[in-house]
């Protein structure tokens, strides 16, 4: 393999019901830095059905140019169908850097494109960089998110990579911008049915296991009442997130035990933590001192918990939950209006 | 039926600390399991041994050490323990770790194969597919319900974010698990003496295999690990005693949209 053969940066699309995920407009945005970077071209790999329509919307969030194919073999989405498609377009176009969102498809499909292709795949990269010879350096945390490793593939193309919804961010969409929309020219071995979709399941899934959950809204004695936890749950709801709470909500008979962050409770480490009406006893801040982010709101200036956290903020909860959460709803609008702008 | 099982043993990371002076992992102590996702492969090839009768095998790849987590299995219920061990397998990255599990697979030509969805120390859900690929086998990932249709085919349920699928696979194939599939059994008092006593964990070298050596080891990794560190220590929070309860609101929005919560 010449690995200057490969040039430019492919963004794997993927959608479900033909809508485009919010993971691959993020890595549109992050293809752009490093195409820019690199003086190349990025192209999206847009593969399903009856997708062509929104190839344009691709072109705006930031792509050179799109390749797509529309086969119902890819209207839902199965391993073999897909890896024959994006091989073909590795074959074809040579890209050296691939980038997949880490989602349940991505992760089972950038793995067996990887085998296929026989190259190096860096799983769930939360920093993407263009290091010394124009190799991609991907940085992932591993052992639990204990120690970071930066990655690196030199003499393997393409270098691919999959990284986390959320973690890149979108470019703001550019309607003026102009780009080729070009059908990609494989056609798909038809399904030998090893693997046959009986039934398509959508659910609206329950979290409960609040150790699983990237933002925990957790609540303590300065809550108040178990009525005025309502407005915890609004603001969970509106960033994705569980709510959960300290002993002393659980020893008030305001929320259940399962919920509980501590000693006596579960150990929990998300990406961002509410202490809302929580002292921070030590048998508190033990199960959740590790988050990744904490916010505290306490009248008690002199409160513990503000020794463990990121932002803390003296005041009144019960003022500002409901300022926060029309906040929060508010930027939420403005997001949605740029992703269906 | 034949189904291996392919599992990693794992240092157990809730146990991992780092040590707050030097920033470096504390290995020490830190015990040793069977990866959680693997566990529960173990458990499903044993529930379908228990109704339909199957021989259950157990691979892993690694140290010598490994041969802990292969007794285990034999103290859960398995046939047969293979420990896939030699210098030349040292330095792997997920693709030439796929084909030398691969290479032992063939040679086992099993019915099933099952492997954990991610390995806890890795994350990366990687190995599984590649496995698959290299043997040109069907996969299926993140399954959690697993059901025999009949001799030759399995339904199974996978998930995804916003659902999940039902599915249909034709056996010879692979799957992989998921933690809320089941429930892994105790060892069994009487199993855990066999263990130890009876039964007889196997050793295959790079020897017992049939593999090209390029695509072992260290050579045979496309991917190298550049550097590594621990994450920067935290910086001290902020703590603001005098705002009015709208730029507090604003604080938390600002903070939230910079951590990409928003």
């Amino acid at each position: 393999m010449n690995v200057k053969d490969y040039k430019g940066i492919f963004v794997f699309i993927e959608q479900r019901n033909s809508i485009i995920q919010k993971v691959s407009i993020e890595l549109l945005g992050k293809g752009r830095e490093l195409a820019d970077e690199l003086g190349v071209e990025l192209t999206a790999l847009f593969l399903g059905e009856n997708i062509e329509d929104s190839s344009i919307d691709l072109i705006h969030y930031g792509a050179d140019r799109v390749v797509f194919l529309d086969d119902e073999q890819l209207s839902i989405y199965t391993t073999e169908p897909y890896t024959q498609a994006m091989t073909a377009a590795i074959h074809d176009y040579k890209p050296e850097i691939v980038l997949i969102g880490a989602t349940a498809v991505g992760r089972d499909l950038a793995p067996r494109v990887s085998a296929r292709v026989e190259t190096g795949l860096t799983a769930d990269c939360t920093k993407l960089e263009i290091g010394e010879n124009s190799n991609l350096w991907m940085t992932r945390p591993a052992f639990g998110g204990n120690i970071m490793a930066t990655i690196i593939c030199t003499e393997h193309r393409p270098q691919m990579s999959t990284v986390r919804p959320g973690v890149m961010k979108s470019l703001v969409k550019d309607t003026s911008r102009s780009g080729d929309i070009i059908r990609l020219d494989v056609q798909l071995e038809k399904n030998h049915l090893n693997v046959e979709v009986l039934e398509v399941i959508k659910e609206e899934k329950e979290k409960i296991n609040i150790e699983d959950a990237d933002v925990l809204v957790s609540g303590g004695r300065g809550v108040g009442s178990q009525g005025n936890y309502s407005i915890l749950e609004v603001l969970a709801d509106e960033l994705k997130g569980t709510v959960s709470s300290s002993r002393a909500a659980v020893d008030s008979g305001w929320v259940d035990h399962d919920r509980q962050v501590g000693q006596t409770g579960k150990t929990v480490r998300p990406d961002m933590y509410f202490a809302l009406g929580i002292s921070g006893a030590i048998q508190h801040v033990a199960g959740m001192e590790e988050s990744e982010f904490i916010i505290a709101v306490n009248k008690d200036g002199s409160a513990p918990i503000f020794d463990v956290s990121d932002l803390g903020i003296v005041g009144d909860l019960h003022k500002i939950l409901p300022l926060l959460v029309d906040e929060v709803k508010h930027q939420r609008e403005e997001q949605a209006q740029l992703v269906n702008a | 039926m034949k189904i291996v099982v392919c599992i990693k043993q794992v240092p157990d990371t809730t146990e991992v600390k780092l040590d707050p002076e030097t920033g470096t992992l504390i290995r020490k102590g830190v015990p040793s399991i069977i990866n959680p996702d693997d566990k529960r492969g173990l458990e499903a090839a044993l529930q379908l041994k228990d109704e339909f009768g199957a021989e259950v095998v157990v691979l892993t790849m690694g140290p010598p050490q490994a041969d802990n987590a292969l007794r285990e299995s034999f103290g859960m219920g398995v046939d047969q323990a293979i420990l896939l061990t030699d210098r030349a397998f040292a330095g792997s990255d997920t693709l030439a770790t796929s084909h030398t599990l691969a290479a032992a697979i063939r040679k086992i030509s099993p019915d099933l194969i099952i492997a954990g969805r991610q390995a806890i120390d890795g994350d990366t859900a990687q190995v599984g597919p590649q496995i698959a690929e290299h043997l040109n086998l069907p996969q299926v990932s993140y399954v959690f319900d697993l059901q025999k249709e009949d001799e030759k085919h399995l339904i199974v349920k996978r998930s995804f974010e916003d659902g999940s699928h039902r599915l249909r696979i034709k056996m010879p194939c692979l799957i992989t698990t998921l933690s809320e599939m089941n429930t892994p059994r105790y060892m069994s008092v009487g199993k855990i003496f066999d263990a130890y006593r009876e039964k007889k964990v196997e050793i295959w070298n790079l020897k017992d295999i049939d593999i090209e050596t390029a695509t072992l080891g260290l050579a045979g990794s496309p991917t190298k690990v550049q550097k590594s560190f621990t994450k920067s220590v935290k910086d001290k929070g902020v703590v603001y005693d005098d705002v009015s309860p709208k730029e507090a609101a604003k604080l938390i929005v600002d903070k939230l949209t910079e951590k990409y919560i928003l």
